[in-house]
């Protein structure tokens, strides 16, 4: 019985994994550098980015739909990663050009001399010159990435540990943690954060030292970084929810009352899967916003959480497929409707102009699966094929 | 006095005669003294200005206007004084009294008369005698605000009797004010100068505010050796440390405020510009330069120049440079800041008398006192306000989260479809005040038959699971969101409040009211009030209350659940449609409305504690009073106040996870 569960998942994970890395070659073979072309780079760079988004799905889903903390919250860490890697790469970028136009003058740049002009160029568009200090390791790409680590990892940790403690629970904990990201974003904001304010960082496209290689070549190079990483947080979360470990996780959704009775220490086993999936959001987000280019306090914004849960309610949460389902089949046909591509709908005296509309359709869209299919488009395909033992 | 004595006998002189016939004497006059009057220089005027006096006061002062005003003009040819009237070619030359017209003259034959500042000086301090002695009101006032605007020493003397003569009483406050200024701006005498500040004190008039401060103003930095003795010394100033108040005396710098008054850098520089050091101070900025100029190869005084990449490198080899005499010495940092501290620096009040600046600096302060007890109060005042917004706009919330255990995130949309409802009622009925009449009942009804039908479609098939709820009120909040950007666009739209509650109630300078932020005070006791009589005296709210406390039993208990659902979320939309015209009323109403006050209303409900009214408005009051409490610290950041105050709230929450008033019982085991 456990064997034949066990050999059905391994086979899940098998053909997740397959059909991941069939994709991957298949945008390749067909993408402008290392194929015919017909996939263009700035396709290949949305393919991209929506994966990065299927990642945070997953950690939402894991979250959420196994450990049932709605948590609006998971998009303000995937934005703080885009933050920190933003940092190096738009540090990095501008001591290049700095440095490229000090050629020209006659005597070397000081320390404070470099500094200086490197700060200008940064922070000319709020006023200022001066470096802040968050911005001391922004010139090592390796602490910078501990950072992507480490930024959002304490900030969840602190927060999940004195809200987990106080048993905050349900709507409560959902709503604190979007007034985190409110929190967050709201600071962001202000011209002093020493983030340059509502301008973000922006030309993160532009990745130093190879930047010879063209976007063509880096954009298919983080295509396949993001599906690695997609297929290695699927391998994980799927080992890890199959272990003893997820079966406590689960129970702690169905009745943490309970699972604390047994005598289990609930709140690090929530602490454990907060602080992990908002650890991995941040690698997303640090994938996601070299491909996007910029990234904005707007980014971080609370109702960009909300989304990321509508997608994996829309996929079927509790499932991990579910979570990526949802978030590329939202997120695609978001930017397709959005982008005026869809064709408008003439009804004689009014066009349904899917610019408009899109998003009215996507909300009662919304509705109707919560009220008539719990676990969204995964359960209703489930109801309709899979026969009831 | 002597003046009015004139006055009178001219009038009874004259006063039988034609109004030509002094007029023509007046004429006589002009052409007696034409070339004094031309060429008028401050030693010949005095006579003129001495003799006018004896002619009729209106005609003086018309004259004298236009004189001082360089509107007189001369014909070159006789020297007659006129007015003119300027055509396109030629120009009309009037007699003074501007109706006997003398002739038509070319620009050439007639020049302007301009009487130098001195001698308008002169002109404008008679002139004010016969407008401030004036027998019609209208030009006293004129003549004090035109005085208010540019007292000049002068004045003084005319003011005091000005004082003593003016029978309006209103009239007279503002004479006795502006005397006070005057005097403590121009007095010589330090006794009168003392008493009138002192009489300052507890007044907080901005323009005594201002006048002190003008009292306390300073010179700029000076240095010397050591504190000049007979001089009144303002402050005492550290380079580098000290920073300069606004009523002169120095302080140190704080979190506030890092703007040092002058740089040891500056001081050095202002050493220098005095004579006081005989080395010039190089900048950087001078040193790269002249390093630059001194290329030899690749090396500068011996250094190759990849090595000058630091700046200790740079001031050896510019030291190199100063051996070799191509450069002017370098002065260390070290040299500067001992030079800098062999000098004191300080600045002294353009007020010579230290009993009187001393005096000032009292007034000053007592005054201050005074206008920050008025902060305390604007800033009590400041979060009353937002407090009663905040309760409007989650009263309605915490009562269907409280009894439906439900959160609804569309809440923030009815709050828009309220304001949107008061900006199309305005549409139709122009009169403001019956507008908003009809639009406070108008937009209950809209929102809460909105609120119904929200019930009966989503709501009811979602209890028992908070969470679910919560996402599909989200998909119904930004559908609502989008659909009111479908169809009154992305501009903001104005919902114009009546014209009785423009303005605002004014206490003092630095105290004022806005009459709409009393008004939603009054509209929130209002609903405060409803609320507690429809909870605790009505058979809905009985009803209500049991299905909070314990819906099973009430269903045993004969209470129909789902109705009493389905009114309560009815009842608490409602709320929100009205929330929503206060909101209107003071911000502009857009698709984005709700959704900026959502967050807030959560935090007021989580923090107050659910289904309880006090404990909304004990939250509404927290998070309003705090939010209000953090700008005053900062107050140029209200993005860093709501960082802030979200922090906080997350750490009450540690504290009093269920809120200030927590529900007690079974209700509260959820």
């Amino acid at each position: 019985m456990t064997n034949s569960i066990n050999d059905l998942l391994a086979r899940h994970t098998l053909i997740f994994t397959i059909v991941v890395i069939i994709f991957s070659l298949f945008i390749t073979f067909f993408s402008e550098p290392y194929g015919n072309g017909l996939i263009s780079t700035s396709f290949v760079k949305t393919l991209g980015k929506t994966v990065c988004l299927c990642i945070i799905a997953l950690a939402m889903d894991v979250v959420w739909g196994y450990c049932g903390i709605l948590s609006l919250g998971h998009f303000a860490f995937f934005g703080l990663g885009g933050y920190m890697i933003g940092m190096w790469l738009m540090y990095e970028r501008t001591a290049i050009i700095v440095q490229e136009a000090a050629t020209n003058e006659l005597l070397p740049l000081t320390e404070t001399e470099l500094s200086n002009a490197i700060g200008n160029q940064i922070f000319g568009v709020v006023g200022g010159y001066d470096i802040p200090s968050i911005w001391m390791f922004a010139d090592s790409l390796g602490l910078q990435l501990i950072l992507v680590i480490a930024v959002p990892g304490i900030l969840a940790f602190i927060f999940g540990w004195l809200a987990f403690r106080s048993r905050v629970t349900g709507v409560y904990l959902s709503i604190l943690t979007q007034a985190l990201t409110l929190a967050l974003s709201l600071y962001l904001f202000q011209n002093d954060s020493g983030l340059r304010g509502n301008n973000g960082l922006s030309g993160l496209q532009n990745i130093p030292g190879i930047e010879y290689l063209g976007q063509e070549v880096i954009s298919i190079g983080f295509f396949w970084a993001s599906c690695v990483f997609l297929i290695s947080i699927f391998l994980l979360f799927h080992s890890l929810m199959k272990s003893k470990f997820g079966l406590i996780i689960t129970s702690i959704r169905d009745n943490e009352t309970r699972v604390r009775f047994l005598g289990y220490n609930v709140e690090i086993y929530k602490l454990f899967i907060f602080v992990l999936t908002a650890i991995i959001s941040s690698i997303a987000g640090a994938l996601y916003y070299p491909q996007a280019g910029i990234i904005n306090p707007a980014e971080l914004a609370p109702i960009a959480s909300i989304y990321l849960a509508v997608w994996v309610a829309i996929g079927g949460r509790g499932k991990l497929y579910g979570a990526i389902i949802g978030a590329a089949f939202v997120s695609l046909f978001s930017s397709w409707f959005t982008g005026g591509q869809a064709p408008d709908i003439p009804l004689g005296i009014f066009t349904i102009e899917w610019v408009n509309w899109w998003t009215v359709l996507l909300g009662f869209g919304f509705v109707i699966i919560t009220i008539f299919s719990e676990n969204g488009i995964i359960g209703f395909l489930r109801n309709i094929f899979v026969k009831e033992k | 006095m002597k003046i009015k004595f004139y006055i009178i006998f001219l009038y009874v002189f004259f006063i039988n005669l034609p109004a030509v016939a002094h007029h023509d004497e007046f004429n006589i006059f002009l052409i007696e003294n034409s070339e004094n009057i031309i060429k008028s220089s401050a030693k010949t005027v005095d006579s003129i200005l001495r003799d006018i006096q004896s002619f009729d006061d209106e005609i003086v002062s018309r004259f004298l206007e236009l004189w001082k005003s360089k509107s007189l003009y001369y014909i070159k040819d006789t020297k007659q004084v006129v007015i003119v009237n300027e055509n396109e070619e030629s120009l009309d030359a009037l007699e003074i009294d501007g109706l006997t017209r003398i002739g038509n003259y070319s620009k050439k034959e007639i020049k302007k008369i301009k009487p130098n500042s001195g001698v308008r000086a002169k002109i404008d301090s008679i002139l004010v005698k016969y407008q401030i002695f004036n027998s019609d009101i209208n030009v006293r006032q004129k003549s004090i605000e035109s005085l208010k605007r540019n007292i000049r020493p002068e004045h003084l003397e005319v003011l005091q009797d000005a004082y003593i003569n003016e029978s309006d009483a209103e009239l007279k406050t503002v004479i006795d004010r502006l005397l006070k200024f005057a005097i403590v701006k121009y007095s010589d005498s330090n006794d009168k100068k003392l008493e009138i500040i002192e009489s300052f004190k507890g007044d907080t008039a901005i323009e005594i505010r201002a006048s002190l401060n003008q009292l306390l103003n300073s010179s700029e930095v000076k240095v010397g050796i050591s504190l000049p003795n007979n001089k009144n010394i303002a402050r005492v100033i550290v380079p580098g440390f000290t920073i300069k108040n606004s009523n002169g005396t120095s302080g140190t710098t704080n979190f506030f405020n890092e703007d040092v008054e002058i740089s040891i850098n500056d001081a050095y520089d202002k050493l220098y510009a005095d004579n006081l050091v005989y080395k010039k101070r190089i900048t950087q900025e001078e040193l790269k330069k002249i390093l630059e100029q001194n290329i030899s190869g690749d090396t500068i005084g011996g250094y190759s120049i990849s090595s000058l990449d630091n700046e200790q490198s740079r001031i050896a080899a510019y030291n190199k440079l100063v051996e070799n005499n191509l450069a002017p010495p370098f002065i260390s940092e070290n040299k500067i800041n001992e030079e800098v501290n062999k000098f004191i620096f300080y600045s002294i009040y353009n007020e010579t008398s230290s009993e009187v600046t001393n005096a000032a600096l009292n007034t000053l302060a007592s005054i201050n006192f005074r206008v920050q007890i008025y902060k305390y109060i604007d800033l009590l005042i400041d979060g009353l306000s937002l407090a009663s917004i905040y309760f409007l706009g989650a009263i309605g919330l915490a009562i269907t989260f409280g009894v439906m255990r439900v959160i609804n995130m569309a809440h923030g949309e009815f709050i828009m479809m309220g304001a949107y409802t008061g900006y199309v009622v305005q549409q139709f009925i122009s009169n403001h005040t019956l507008s908003l009449l009809v639009a406070l009942p108008l937009a209950f009804i809209i929102t809460f038959i909105a609120g119904v039908i929200m019930e009966r479609l989503v709501i009811r098939h979602l209890y028992r699971k908070p969470l679910d709820t919560l996402l599909a009120t989200f998909g119904i909040s930004i559908a609502l969101q989008q659909i009111a950007k479908n169809i009154f666009g992305t501009q903001a739209r104005p919902l114009t409040s009546p014209s009785w509650l423009d303005g605002s109630l004014s206490l003092s300078d630095d105290l004022s009211i806005s009459y709409i932020r009393i008004a939603i005070f009054i509209l929130s006791l209002i609903f405060l009030g409803l609320l507690l009589f429809v909870m605790n005296r009505t058979r809905l709210g009985l009803e209500t209350r049991a299905v909070t406390q314990n819906p099973v039993m009430a269903s045993n208990m004969g209470i129909n659940p789902e109705r009493i659902n389905m009114l309560t979320f009815g009842f608490g939309s409602g709320i929100a449609g009205i929330a929503g015209i206060a909101i209107g009323l003071f911000s502009k109403v857009t698709s984005e409305l709700g959704s900026e006050y959502i967050v807030q209303s959560f935090m007021t409900v989580v923090v107050g504690g659910v289904g309880n009214i006090w404990g909304t408005l004990a939250g509404a009051s927290l998070i309003g009073f705090l939010q209000k409490f953090i700008e005053w610290f900062n107050p140029s950041n209200t993005l860093a106040a709501q960082t802030y105050m979200i922090i906080f709230i997350i750490l009450f929450i540690q504290f009093r996870p269920k809120g200030i008033v927590a529900l007690k019982g079974r209700a509260a085991d959820d």
